[in-house]
């Protein structure tokens, strides 16, 4: 019976967003479907290694907090990413670090002090039915999630468990190294490398996109994050819809860029500046509106390189310990 | 416009690159592009991460820790100069789409019939009568940009769109149609409704239709689109959106 459902957790309180989400759902952007996963790649894959778990593990995307969890059993968790003044049977959680929940304790997620979302990895692992190979939640998709319709978590839930234990203490740290702790209310410069159409925007514009100051909008969700500036004009007004990739930044009519991330439309007929790293599109996804942001053009060389060391930190090969 | 030799490799990203294979949209695009995908399929393997055919485009995402971009390009580089278009998918698959077209689901007949200057009639017989090609999937799961359209139909987007455009909707903008696979919200003028399912998670690989397939839409009455499990609903007049 090693495939029945071992329940976790029960949501006593669901907040405005909280999701389930693995590392994406990949090979079927030809059939229109996106890729999800986790808007902070970044924060995502440190609650996974916290909490001993292989890359790729579902995890809960909380945002804006609200959230609220009561254990059905002991469980090891770690949170990561915004601080969504999250508490344990009352007292401020620690993140970015191993906490061990006993069964009928709370975990608790209020308002946001820093960031907007906050992610949740339960040593072992979430469990749902992937769909088109993957968990994770698109709402606006009705695929992946607990129930494989793209739901959002609702009160009264019940949230289901890998009946495969990962977790060995001894296979990850208990706390993540300050460095990959980000400060996300400082300001913030995001990696942008430039891509085919950077020649046809307008000098000036070019000047402006580098060197203003960009504030980013209320319109800002897991599909894209608008920022507000200068406008910047192109020589490219539309074009034939093509592919998009993850952190494109697209610049409709009205000049105003938009960084597309994890939920974006597979095809898009704007010019682009070119696409964020993966990690500045995390950290991008952690700006509140108003947050000011600038961009900076980072050669394929240092991109990649920096790629390579993020990815280093994680465990890729299947756990030993489930044998 | 950006000038420059075609076929064109753009960088994408770390993980990207968009080959830029024509600069307008063509039937004949699609042999060259099926061919394409299919050979980097083979050339990538465990490499690639996704492909995303369009009307002029591939773009192609691969794992930048199993392969670097360098590699990648040289490998995209080989695979374009021997390119030969696919002589098997000229043809694609073909999809006979029934569907009902009347006023209560497709409420925008008439509009369409007065900027096409045609009778509601001579507007589903144009537009039933030619067999289309899938250029594009994207916007929703399994919806299909199709084209063309008979140059008669050309008509803009609808100036607000509906909040609420049920499934199986079939409908026209600019030279294109399409049939909403799920309920969305849509700005495309609504002549009909099918009682088809483009994105159906029961059926393997989820969609009908992919790029590179042949549609043709063939008018039925209202019974025989009931009987396949159509909704007969009727549009209703208040869903449009009003920002």
């Amino acid at each position: 019976m090693a495939n029945r459902a071992m329940v976790g957790f029960r949501v006593m309180r669901a907040g405005p967003l909280a999701l389930l989400q693995d590392a994406g759902r990949f090979g079927t952007r030809h059939i229109g479907v996106t890729q999800g996963g986790p808007a902070d790649m970044h924060a995502w894959a440190w609650a996974n290694q916290l909490a001993g778990n292989q890359w790729g593990t579902p995890v809960l995307e909380v945002t804006l907090g609200g959230l609220e969890l009561e254990a059905e059993r002991d469980l090891t968790i770690a949170v990561t990413g915004a601080d969504l003044t999250a508490r344990h049977q009352n007292q401020p959680l620690p993140l970015w670090r191993r906490v061990r929940i006993a069964a009928g304790e709370r975990v608790s997620f209020g308002a946001p002090a820093a960031g907007v979302r906050a992610y949740l990895a339960v040593s072992g692992g979430f469990k749902a039915e992937p769909v088109l190979g993957s968990v994770a939640c698109v709402v606006r998709e009705q695929l992946g999630g607990f129930d494989g319709h793209g739901r959002k978590l609702e009160e009264g839930d019940q949230l289901t468990l890998s009946s495969a234990e990962g977790f060995s203490p001894h296979a990850a740290e208990a706390e993540a190294p300050v460095p990959e702790k980000p400060d996300y209310s400082a300001p913030l410069t995001l990696d942008l490398l430039p891509g085919a159409q950077i020649a046809d925007f307008t000098g000036k514009s070019l000047f402006d996109a580098f060197n203003a100051s960009w504030q980013v909008d209320q319109r800002a969700d897991r599909m894209g994050v608008r920022l507000s500036g200068p406008a910047l004009r192109c020589n490219i007004t539309s074009m034939v819809s093509e592919g998009i990739s993850m952190g494109a930044v697209q610049v409709p009519p009205d000049g105003q860029p938009i960084a597309l991330l994890n939920d974006r439309q597979t095809i898009g007929g704007y010019p682009r500046l070119g696409n964020l790293t993966a990690l500045s599109a995390s950290r991008l996804s952690q700006c509140q509106p108003g947050h000011q942001v600038r961009l900076r053009p980072i050669g394929f060389e240092a991109a990649l390189r920096e790629h390579r060391q993020f990815m280093g930190n994680f465990s890729f090969l299947p756990s030993s310990n489930n044998i | 416009m950006n000038v420059g030799v075609l076929p064109r490799l753009e960088p994408a990203g770390i993980d990207g690159y968009m080959v830029r294979l024509f600069d307008t949209i063509d039937e004949d695009n699609l042999a060259w592009l099926s061919a394409l995908s299919r050979d980097c399929e083979t050339a990538f393997g465990q490499a690639l991460v996704d492909l995303v055919p369009s009307y002029t485009t591939l773009l192609v995402i691969f794992d930048p820790l199993q392969i670097s971009a360098w590699q990648a390009r040289i490998r995209l580089s080989e695979l374009l100069a021997r390119l030969t278009p696919d002589p098997a998918l000229a043809g694609g698959k073909l999809h006979d789409v029934a569907t009902w077209y009347h006023p209560e689901v497709g409420p925008d007949l008439a509009r369409v019939a007065e900027l096409s200057s045609l009778t509601e009639e001579a507007v589903i017989k144009a537009h039933s009568e030619r067999e289309y090609r899938v250029f594009a999937l994207g916007f929703s799961p399994g919806f299909a940009f199709m084209g063309l359209l008979d140059s008669s139909l050309t008509c803009p987007r609808l100036d607000t769109p509906r909040s609420r455009v049920p499934r199986g909707s079939v409908a026209i903008a600019g030279q294109q149609t399409a049939v909403y696979p799920t309920v969305t919200p849509g700005g495309w003028n609504l002549i009909g409704r099918t009682a088809a399912r483009l994105f159906d998670r029961d059926r393997d690989g989820f969609s009908l239709m992919k790029v590179g397939d042949r549609v043709r839409f063939v008018a039925v009455d209202r019974n025989t689109f009931e009987s396949e499990g159509g909704d007969p609903t009727p549009v209703s007049p208040t869903t449009k959106e009003t920002r």
